[in-house]
């Protein structure tokens, strides 16, 4: 029964009320950046980080959780009322929810991605706590050299699943390692790439990379033209699903939530892709496949609840091997380094009460998103009313002044507007930051695990392949580097993400 | 095939190439090191290099058969006022004070946008000013003087 005891430990930690009063802010806080098209999850958790530093460990990852499942709720009620995804999961929502919400049927296409939502949240919940602790000790064997394979094979493997070209995607990945470098070398404390800048010794911090990439360069795309949001659409009356509607939806949902719950694990952008095999999964198998795109119910429960699983399930490589799948859990792993937490297998037997206790808050911020989304969803729709020229200094203003909070040096506010500016370009010509976050915080760790896993064989490069779990990695990355590279895969990776654009 | 021209991406290509060659030139000054143990600057000098010639790939491929992106018109009014309020605070924070920092900040950025009519974008300062200074200085207790003078 070490479940039952591990999620008992977690819920007495989750349920004290300081804990479940940040888990509250956190999923408000989400539901609201998702609602609200031109801020995300990870600038929003860029920009709070510094304000969590002040918290007790697990009252700072509850939060920061919160927000980043909050705002996969949130965002599929903006593209169910306005047709503009507010998170780029959601983009699949807004294609039959849109329809729905067209044809006077908002609240049924709300309650269908609620419940969804709700039901996948919960199972990938108990999916997250059963899976977490065996792959932690099997974590627990690997050397360095395993190690190296492993962050290597994440980062190639995040490329499979971003949009556009992979050629570019790469290239991102490899400079946001390089970027990476800079400060003081690890081993002999050689400053590196410092221009002379005592201010610089400790590296670019990662919150003034995500901050710029993720809130200045969105926020200057957005001002290349401004345009008035599309208009809401009346009211919303009518929440509850009809009889038919909720016999139609069970399917959709238990197929999305183990899709999703699967998908999530995989680094880079699974919930994304998670919402799109679902979507075309509810198309084939559905009777009524012309309904698609003219307003089915399937196609909004099915995927809302995929990319809600994904968002769950993508926790476990963050708890069990320290690697982040998604932006916002890199900027996760430096919340654990600045509590004094180093992310990895350890975790779990070192911290349990840590483990346990987000992962039992999920469930309760599951809970919370149901009761703010559906009976206060009219707060929502307002929301959607904040004028734009509002909302854009307020990001810039508070990103400012919680990076300069972090460590009171100008430094790292001069990196954000370098950031912005280097992430406008990039973007604008077709790059996407997302690898490049991961690059970045990923990089150290490949340099340090290379270096030592090289010291610890005596110069020989042959311990990559001898080790069978690096062979085995390295064998899976080159793999999915020709894969990427063959031309009928390219192609099939196209039409799955073009509905995307 | 056809040649197409694209410039995102030569523009991209030439953005990593600049960058990884920057960082390649700067590995130079750092003991490489042997495979055994690696000196400070092998890392930087091996990934370096593989940003330049990725970039230089991307760049040459624009140049042949690019992707045709959309490229939109750049508003220099945003990147400029969005770019100097970032700075202004960097450098005048401890100077000038939390207060009239915060203001100028968020003025010269509600400025960016090219709707914005001049006491809209005061209201905005000025609202988001106190927000500011509830938020961080009262709410967080950040130690930063108010007022620099």
């Amino acid at each position: 029964m070490d479940l039952f005891d591990n999620l008992v430990l977690g819920l007495s930690t989750a349920l004290l009320l300081e804990n479940v009063l940040y888990c509250f802010v956190g999923v408000l806080l989400g539901t609201a950046v998702g609602v609200l098209p031109g801020i995300g999850p990870t600038a929003t958790v860029a920009m709070l980080l510094p304000i969590t530093f002040s918290f007790e460990p697990v009252t700072a990852l509850i939060m920061l959780a919160g927000i980043y499942y909050g705002a996969q709720y949130g965002g599929s009620t903006t593209a169910i009322l306005i047709n503009l995804p507010g998170e780029s999961s959601a983009a699949v929502t807004a294609l039959d929810g849109h329809e729905m919400a067209r044809r006077g049927r908002a609240g049924p296409a709300l309650a269908a991605a609620a419940i969804g939502s709700f039901v996948a949240g919960t199972v990938a919940t108990v999916v997250l706590a059963v899976a977490a602790p065996p792959l932690a000790e099997v974590a627990l064997r690997f050397g360095p050299a395993d190690y190296f394979a492993l962050v290597l094979f994440g980062l190639i493997v995040s490329i499979t699943l971003a949009r556009g070209s992979p050629l570019k995607a790469l290239a991102m990945i490899a400079l946001g390692i390089l970027l990476g470098t800079i400060g003081q070398d690890i081993y002999t404390g050689t400053p590196r790439f410092v221009l002379g800048r005592r201010e610089l010794y400790g590296g670019i911090d990662f919150v003034s990379l995500a901050v710029g990439m993720f809130g200045i360069a969105e926020i200057l795309r957005n001002l290349e033209h401004e345009r008035d949001r599309p208009a809401l659409l009346g009211q919303v009356a009518g929440l509850w699903p009809t009889r038919e509607d909720r016999r139609r939806i069970v399917g959709p949902i238990l197929r999305g939530t183990g899709l999703g719950a699967a998908l999530g694990v995989l680094p880079g952008g699974g919930h994304v892709l998670a919402s799109f095999t679902s979507y075309a999964v509810e198309k084939r198998v559905s009777k009524r496949r012309s309904e698609f795109g003219h307003g089915a119910i399937e196609g909004v429960a099915g995927p809302e609840s995929a990319n809600n699983a994904a968002a769950q399930t993508s926790f476990i490589p963050l708890l069990t091997l320290g690697l982040p799948a998604h932006p916002v859990m890199a900027l996760m792993v430096g919340a654990f380094i600045v509590h004094g937490i180093t992310p990895g297998p350890d975790v779990i037997n070192d911290e349990p009460e840590l483990v346990w206790g987000l992962i039992a808050s999920m469930w309760i911020g599951n809970v919370l998103l149901v009761l703010l989304n559906l009976p206060l969803i009219g707060m929502w729709v307002r929301l959607l009313r904040v004028p734009y020229q509002v909302l854009f200094p307020m990001i810039v203003l508070f990103a400012v002044i919680g990076t300069y909070s972090l460590g009171f040096n100008e430094y790292d506010v001069y990196a954000i507007a370098f950031f912005g500016l280097l992430g406008y370009v990039l973007i604008k010509c077709g790059c996407e930051p997302a690898p490049l976050l991961l690059g970045f915080v990923l990089g150290p760790l490949l340099e340090e695990n290379l270096r030592r896993a090289l010291i610890i064989s005596r110069g020989d490069p042959t311990v990559f392949l001898s080790r069978p779990i690096s062979a085995a990695l390295l064998l899976l990355t080159g793999a999915a580097l020709i894969a990427i590279a063959l031309p009928a895969i390219r192609r099939r990776r196209e039409t799955v993400f073009t509905e995307d654009d | 095939m056809q040649r197409r021209r694209s410039l995102p991406d030569v523009l991209a290509g030439g953005v990593f190439a600049v960058i990884g060659g920057a960082f390649v030139v700067g590995s130079l000054g750092y003991d490489r090191g042997t495979p055994l143990r690696m000196g400070p600057g092998y890392f930087p000098l091996l990934v370096g290099a593989i940003v330049t010639v990725l970039g230089l790939a991307i760049l040459v491929k624009g140049l042949v058969a690019g992707s045709d992106l959309p490229f939109d018109a750049v508003s220099w009014r945003a990147v400029a006022l969005i770019t100097v309020a970032v700075v202004f605070f960097g450098v005048f924070v401890r100077v000038l004070g939390f207060v009239p920092t915060s203001f100028v900040t968020a003025l010269l950025t509600a400025f960016a946008s090219r709707r914005v009519r001049p006491l809209t974008a005061l209201a905005v300062a000025a609202g988001l000013t106190v927000a500011a200074t509830l938020v961080f200085i009262v709410g967080l207790q950040l130690r930063l003087p108010l007022w620099g003078w």
